[in-house]
């Protein structure tokens, strides 16, 4: 019999070891440019991170992630707005006081909905709580009905396009095409300056790693051995006495959860939010990072989000026109190659050497290594 | 008729379900009492699996009553049905093949089953004895750390009987147990059965005659969703239409 530990030895040295490289190797050794550059990539590991549970753990794809991402954003980024958007700032205005984008979209008063982001804490629950709440109600209407696989990706995607289109086509609300930019101060501190950056930079990987122990605390309980037996065999799950479709909705909303502060992250460290981040396209790029670092892997999907777009960024310096067929082929080599990602590379050819060296037996670190899915990476 | 009271685990009144107008079972009436073993035969297509279906929820009667001790079924979910004390097993092993043994058991082991409450679920004394004393009736207990993947299919068959097992329900529903199996799996199986079918109702579905006359307080024979014989083995043996379309051929 396994032990119950939450952690074992080896996790332990995996987590130690990406504190190491998130916290000290990275912030160390990149001049602030870089470091703000690597501070978005780890907003994108938020949403690597849900994926692993939700798609890689539960088999549920969702095409979607942009928009939970988004939601987070947005909230933040509507505090930040509001904060730049004082008297003083914006006496230019025929209505001064409310953000730019209302002005010239002749809104003369802040909309009720917008209000309660003056409050900071108020704005941090809602980065967490706008996306479940959104999460939570699409679950209910989906997996209530027992909607899945192909069609509920669809649905995702769809909801991709219609957050997109609802975004730019009320742009007197939420700034429209553009987004919200112009973003200065978090409760009177600066947020452009360089110092400002690298402390943002920590939080985000601070707040990942915590991300991080609560995704492997789910996924090491029971709960997380029964999004796998669901993935694997959901009518034998609903008659050993479950109700699938809750801990379907509970997954998809811990995902969605997690996008949304990864999102917020985004907002402070990029200094703005836009529905370039929320439509289908970077919903399918948050996928792929996943994927390519591999979704039954906490480890593989942060590290994956991290070299892609690390990858990205050294592709589009040299030769920007390339980047999206590298990333295609990325893909492509990913689902017919190694399916389960850099992770699955990893335990086939490298993990049983690292057990031998660090004295941890196989067996220990399988309980928390899901079991690799059989193939197919699309679509379960 | 939803006022009879009986001292029957299960009364199946007037069930009927019709696929696109096919009458797939068509005002099916039977009962079975505690500890009973009752087995239900018949020709294919005769709406065997169907009637375990509708008993377990997974499909919609359009007509009948189903009570499990009183209770009605068909207005319950599945998963409200299996907390109810109904357990079944599918005709193909339906296990979760990329956990273990050990895993396999704990899933269905009956607490935590709630989303936070299996967040909460703990392996504590309790649990490791059930699912060590439940691997060995199954004859698994070597093999609890092992990916369920690499059994062979009689062992997935006897994980799948485990899993019930630890349920404890009080109403086991059995589709073809030994189907699939090589002879000396089939002994140890009937064996099995013969253990675990104690202190339960029990109801199966079975084509092999020789088991089925071993196992079965009665037996009941269903041809195009209609009961056309019930009772003991001897009886329905030697009943004309039984012989004429399933056991004459």
């Amino acid at each position: 019999m396994n032990s119950n530990a939450f952690l074992t030895r080896k996790d332990i040295i995996c987590f130690a070891i990406m504190a190491v490289i998130l916290l000290a190797v990275i912030p160390g050794s990149l001049d602030p440019f870089r470091l703000n550059l690597f501070g978005k990539y780890v907003t994108y590991c938020f949403v690597a991170l849900g994926l692993v549970l939700c798609w890689g753990d539960a088999g549920i794809l969702s095409l979607g992630q942009g928009v939970f991402f988004g939601l987070g954003g947005y909230c933040m980024a509507m505090f930040l707005k509001l904060e730049a958007s004082s008297v003083e700032n914006t006496k230019i205005q025929s209505t001064p006081g409310i953000p730019d984008f209302m002005d010239w979209n002749q809104i003369t008063s802040l909309p009720y909905f917008w209000r309660p982001f003056h409050s900071l804490a108020f704005s941090l629950v809602a980065v967490v709580a706008v996306p479940t709440l959104l999460a939570l109600v699409i679950g209910f209407a989906m997996f209530k009905r027992r909607v899945g696989g192909t069609y509920f990706a669809i649905i995702t995607q769809a909801l991709a396009s219609i957050m997109t289109i609802l975004i730019i086509g009320q742009q007197g609300y939420t700034g429209g095409v553009n987004g919200m930019t112009d973003l200065r101060t978090l409760d009177g501190w600066d947020i452009r300056t360089d110092h400002a950056k690298f402390i943002m930079y920590m939080v985000s990987a601070g707040v990942l790693i915590a991300a991080a122990l609560v995704a492997h605390s789910i996924r090491r309980s029971k709960l997380g051995r029964i999004l796998v037996a669901m993935r694997d065999k959901e009518d034998r799950v609903r008659f050993s006495g479950y109700d699938v479709a809750a801990f379907k909705i509970f997954v998809f909303c811990f995902a969605a959860a997690v996008a949304g502060v990864g999102g917020a992250m985004f907002t402070l460290q990029v200094g703005f939010m836009s529905p370039s981040l929320v439509g289908i396209v970077p919903s399918i790029e948050m996928v792929i990072y996943c994927a390519v670092g591999g979704r039954t892997s906490i480890f593989g999907a942060i590290y994956g989000a991290i070299l892609v777009n690390f990858a990205r960024t050294e592709f589009s310096e040299d030769l920007p026109q390339l980047w999206l067929f590298a990333m295609g082929a990325m893909f492509i080599a990913v689902v017919v190659l190694f399916p389960n990602g850099i992770a699955g590379l990893y335990r086939r050819y490298l993990d049983r050497y690292v057990d031998r060296v660090l004295g941890t037996t196989p067996e220990a670190s399988r309980a928390f290594q899901a079991p690799e899915p059989a193939s197919n990476v699309v679509v379960e | 008729m939803s006022t009879t009271v009986t001292d029957f685990l299960l009364a199946v009144e007037g069930l009927g379900v019709s696929f696109d107008g096919f009458k797939a079972v068509d005002d099916l009436s039977f009962y079975v009492d505690p500890n009973e073993i009752r087995v239900i035969i018949g020709p294919n297509g005769a709406g065997k699996t169907t009637v375990l279906d509708l008993i377990c929820g997974r499909t919609k009667a359009t007509g009948g009553s189903i009570k499990f001790r009183g209770t009605e079924l068909t207005i319950m979910k599945e998963h409200e049905i299996v907390r109810a004390g109904v357990g079944r097993k599918f005709q193909n092993p339906s296990i979760y093949e990329d956990l273990t043994v050990l895993e396999n058991l704990e899933i269905s082991f009956p607490r935590g089953r709630s989303v936070f409450g299996a967040l909460n679920f703990r392996r504590d004394a309790e649990v490791r004895d059930r699912i060590e004393e439940v691997a060995r009736m199954v004859f698994l207990h070597d093999l609890l750390l092992l990916q369920a993947e690499y059994l062979s299919h009689g062992q997935k068959q006897w994980l799948e009987i485990g899993m019930l097992l630890i349920q404890d329900p009080a109403l086991l529903m059995l589709d073809e147990p030994v189907a699939g199996m090589s002879v000396s799996e089939r002994k140890k199986t009937a064996e099995l059965l013969h253990t675990i079918i104690q202190d339960r109702s029990v109801l199966v579905i079975e084509h092999d005659m020789g088991f089925v006359a071993d196992i079965a307080h009665k037996v009941t024979v269903l041809h195009q969703g209609k009961v056309i014989s019930e009772g003991s083995m001897a009886h329905v043996q030697a009943d004309r239409r039984v012989v004429e379309v399933y056991l004459g051929h």
